[in-house]
């Protein structure tokens, strides 16, 4: 889908993340979040950062979306500084998150909520907007539910509404955090293809978290394993598996050796992160 | 904001609100619902005629009857001057409505952004609510002094009484229900590029009318308590004031048939809040009649 004026989609949405440190200090017991992360996320690449639950990659998250600060380090958007030590992102309309349990508005419709970013930005007319949104929900697929509440509609269609509410706003990178970790496995496929698409046609940077491993490398360019908490980069995987995919890449030899690979990474963590759980817990 | 009733602009996938209200009338009809609610008001009627009117059961001696209370209550030449013919029935029904309708619109206009407001703002929430907490359990009855003391008349002193009444259950709701709002929303609105004035009525306000409907019916009856509370103290007409008087003219079926009405009323007033509720709040209704 050509949005606008995108005529190299790929010029934006590039985001360094350089020795990014993270403490919580909710009653005085610090602890300790994510410690000296960087990353190099080229503009355009589907990066998707795999770790044990709990190990603070929803913070790297919220610290891009601008949800919270951080403690050291900086994190820069297309060379420009996002946020630092002393300053917090604001949230904005570049950089949109898809939530963990889904947050389109139930009191709106799809449209009203698909055209939400538009009207609340301001520069174009209701009327333009609810246009753009038909044409893109029609475009992904979505047509015909446009007057339906989310709460009438399935859940894996309102993850894809969601995808379209963030689209409308043609944002530089896209921030996914476990979207599709409540669905059943079918809905999931279904979904999964729906995002490869999304992104084929806009090469959006996408920023995607998960814990599922199998999801990571279906979908993502780069993947970064991430260690327990604190949270630093394990190992990073290059998948090297041409796009556009399908469910068939699932059965193919890169696709298990690559799988193969990152379960020993994960696993190893996995046993640390359970280890750390008993001695908290003794 | 669009409305969801127009079946050209879709494939007919969205029903229009009026076909759900009128399905779930029918399904409530169908079930066994409102047949049992007849059963269980008839059987009370029974019980009450019994203890009263055919056992004469010592302690209910005094008591009017259903009977008695009936045929004063449509009698064309009621005994004691009330009834469904007499003009003053209604001048009492009409007077307590009145003051009812003030306090109850005085309580929502001024309780509802209040409300909205100590759950935006954390510091105006920290400067009000140790006062509202405060102020909110003291008794109705408490008041009655003050209020006389404080307004001209005792017109104005019933409707603030009344207005009391409601305004503390209007605010608590109304924040609670901003309270309860995910932090996902504001969380997303702010990502779509949304300023302070769309949170606050784009996603504060939708937010949390489900809590501040709960909250007006809520209020609707301790308007309606307050008020036959100050009716009975100040009251001139009205029927708290009807209840009280018959109480001292020894006219005791009338206290029942007043007490009868308010009951009625107060029913009536809480399901047209609902009715309301329900057409701001479509998302809600189509939710349930999934």
């Amino acid at each position: 889908m050509k949005t606008g004026d995108a005529s190299s989609p790929s010029s934006r949405g590039q985001i360094s993340i350089r020795n990014v440190s993270k403490v919580y200090d909710p009653d005085g017991a610090k602890v300790l979040a994510v410690i000296d992360c960087s990353m190099e996320i080229k503009a355009g690449e589907f990066c998707v950062v795999v770790g044990p639950s709990g190990c603070g990659k929803t913070t790297l998250l919220n610290a891009i979306a601008g949800f919270h600060g951080i403690t050291a380090g900086e994190i820069l958007l297309d060379g420009q500084v996002l946020c630092n030590a002393s300053q917090k992102a604001a949230p904005g309309s570049d950089r949109i998150v898809v939530f963990q349990n889904g947050a389109l508005f139930p009191w709106f419709t799809v449209l009203q909520n698909v055209t939400f970013g538009p009207v609340v930005q301001g520069g174009i007319s209701d009327k333009q907007a609810r246009d753009k949104a038909r044409e893109m929900l029609s475009q992904m697929g979505l047509q015909g539910i446009e007057n339906n509440y989310p709460s009438e509609i399935s859940s894996g269609m309102r993850r894809r509404v969601e995808i379209a509410r963030a689209m409308m706003n043609d944002p530089s990178v896209l921030l996914l955090d476990e979207p599709f970790r409540a669905l059943d496995a079918l809905t999931k496929t279904v979904v999964h293809q729906f995002l490869l698409d999304v992104y084929d046609k806009s090469k959006k940077t996408i920023f995607f978290i998960t814990h599922d491993l199998e999801e990571a490398i279906f979908l993502g360019s780069k993947v970064y394993i991430m260690t327990t908490r604190p949270a630093k980069i394990k190992t990073i995987l290059d998948v090297d598996i041409p796009r556009p995919r399908d469910f068939r890449v699932l059965s193919s030899s890169s696709y298990i050796r690559l799988k193969k690979e990152c379960i020993e990474a994960v696993h190893e963590e996995a046993l640390k992160a359970f280890a750390a759980g008993e001695r908290e817990m003794a | 904001m669009t409305n969801a009733a127009s079946p050209t602009a879709n494939e007919g996938n969205a029903i229009s609100s009026w076909e759900i209200t009128l399905f779930s009338l029918k399904q409530w009809l169908k079930s066994a619902a409102p047949y049992l609610s007849l059963l269980g008001i008839m059987g009370f009627v029974v019980i009450w005629y019994l203890t009263t009117e055919r056992l004469k059961l010592p302690w209910f001696k005094k008591l009017p009857g259903p009977m008695t209370v009936f045929t004063e209550w449509f009698s064309q030449d009621p005994a004691y001057g009330i009834s469904v013919y007499s003009p003053e029935y209604y001048v009492h029904i009409f007077k307590s409505i009145w003051r009812v309708v003030q306090a109850f619109f005085l309580a929502t206009f001024l309780g509802v952004p209040i409300g909205l407001f100590m759950g935006w703002k954390k510091t105006f929430k920290d400067y009000t609510f140790p006062l509202l907490e405060t102020l909110r359990p003291i008794p109705m009855l408490a008041w009655v002094p003050l209020s006389i003391l404080m307004w001209p008349g005792r017109e104005a002193s019933i409707i603030f009484l009344t207005f009391l009444g409601s305004f503390f259950a209007t605010v608590l709701n109304t924040l609670l229900g901003v309270e309860s709002i995910d932090e996902a929303y504001f969380r997303a609105a702010s990502c779509l590029g949304a300023k302070p004035r769309h949170i606050f009525f784009k996603v504060i306000l939708p937010g949390s009318l489900p809590f501040i409907f709960t909250g007006l019916q809520i209020s609707m009856g301790f308007a309606w308590f307050s008020l036959v509370a100050g009716e009975m103290l100040a009251g001139e007409y009205g029927l708290g004031y009807l209840i009280w008087n018959s109480f001292i003219m020894v006219q005791y079926p009338v206290i029942v048939i007043a007490m009868v009405t308010l009951g009625v009323i107060g029913w009536l007033s809480s399901a047209l809040i609902r009715v309301v509720g329900d057409r701001l709040m479509q998302w809600k209704v189509r939710e349930i009649a999934r």
